[in-house]
């Protein structure tokens, strides 16, 4: 009876850690960061200073100027295409598109997609691509800016992004979609070809989401 | 011991079956099977896996009556690619399709692989037919 009891209670713990780690589940931090350590109120305070995306200045679809504060206190997700690319960009925005349906009434999820082919994709054809693609409103922004701008941003997403003229479209890009919190951080990398990632892209915004809910001064 | 008889005889019987197929569907077989390996590397990514195309961007692959309306012409489409705005399922369709790098067999194997999926059923579109057709490309 005893060893029944206690069994009974191993199981309830059990059950209780699982819950607890489901409930309090949080997305890795990527990219660099260093300890810096300050005084604050005479005592030595050690934080970390993670990598965050630079200020930026970019035209959207609509014309508007959009800048890194332009997302202040909204999660988002970064990709890099261009509107006549054969290769991945069409799979990429058909998965896209997804996420595009799953939060295009929440306020806070916007989507960045930043052209690397600006000397074509102006921001009459980024409009009509949007239009195309059925997009409206503000949750899917379209971007464009200098080429040396745009591929200089992409460093800071940890994406590649290079002329060549070997490759389909004369652009060479990874098609990968980057997560960024509100902090602009970065917290999750998807491959944009893959439906399957573009699910967990969804699951783990909802994670963030819940992540920001939970504890409000994250 | 019963079992196994009936499974044996099953198996014989699906044997004999299988090549009574006439030459012509074993034919159309290869040209799908073939196909649909191809259409996974060239025109899936654009047209999706179910030929579904991508919004008003890229045109569906599912519109029969385009198909068999411009049969004739699909490939030299594949061939040269397409820059004329199309009407597919009642709506018009501007952007551009890029040239594929594909033999004329290929091209035969994919044609027809779309012309018999995705709600499509027209048969096979054979290397014979290609040639001729890709000689008169405008």
């Amino acid at each position: 009876m005893k060893l029944f009891n206690i069994s009974i209670l191993g199981l309830l713990l059990l059950a209780a850690c699982s819950n607890n780690q489901s409930a309090e589940k949080t997305l890795p931090i990527y990219g660099e960061r260093e300890p810096v350590t300050k005084t604050v109120n005479g005592k030595t305070v050690t934080d970390t200073v993670y990598q965050t995306i630079p200020d930026f200045k970019f035209v959207n679809q609509y014309d508007s100027e959009i800048t890194a504060k332009s997302l202040d206190n909204n999660i988002y997700v970064a990709d890099f295409f261009f509107t006549s690319c054969p290769s991945i960009c069409p799979v990429m925005h058909r998965n896209m598109l997804n996420v595009y349906q799953e939060f295009k009434n929440t306020p806070d999820v916007k989507i960045l997609s930043h052209t690397i082919d600006p000397s074509h994709d102006s921001v009459a054809v980024l409009k009509k691509y949007a239009d195309n693609l059925g997009i409206s409103g503000n949750s899917w922004w379209f971007l464009q800016a200098p080429k040396e701008t745009t591929y200089k941003l992409a460093e800071s997403y940890l994406v590649t992004v290079a002329e060549d003229k070997n490759a389909a479209g004369g652009l060479v890009h990874a098609g990968y979609f980057i997560l960024v919190d509100k902090q602009k951080r970065i917290r999750g990398t998807y491959d944009g070809t893959k439906p399957e990632d573009t699910q967990k892209l969804i699951a783990d915004i909802k994670t963030l989401q819940a992540e920001y809910k939970n504890n409000k001064t994250t | 011991m019963k079992l196994r008889i009936i499974a044996v005889l099953l198996g014989c019987i699906g044997v004999m079956a299988y090549s009574c197929q006439s030459d012509e569907k074993i034919e159309y077989m290869r040209y799908y099977s073939a196909g649909q390996e191809l259409y996974k590397t060239h025109c899936q990514n654009c047209h999706g896996g179910d030929g579904e195309g991508l919004a008003a961007l890229i045109p569906p692959l599912t519109d029969a009556a385009y198909l068999k309306e411009h049969r004739s012409q699909l490939a030299c489409y594949v061939k040269n690619g397409l820059k004329l705005p199309i009407l597919v399922n009642g709506k018009a369709y501007n952007g551009q399709m890029p040239p594929a790098t594909l033999a004329p067999v290929e091209i035969a194997q994919v044609l027809t692989y779309v012309q018999n999926s995705f709600g499509n059923k027209a048969g096979i579109h054979n290397i014979e037919q290609v040639n001729a057709e890709l000689s008169k490309c405008e």
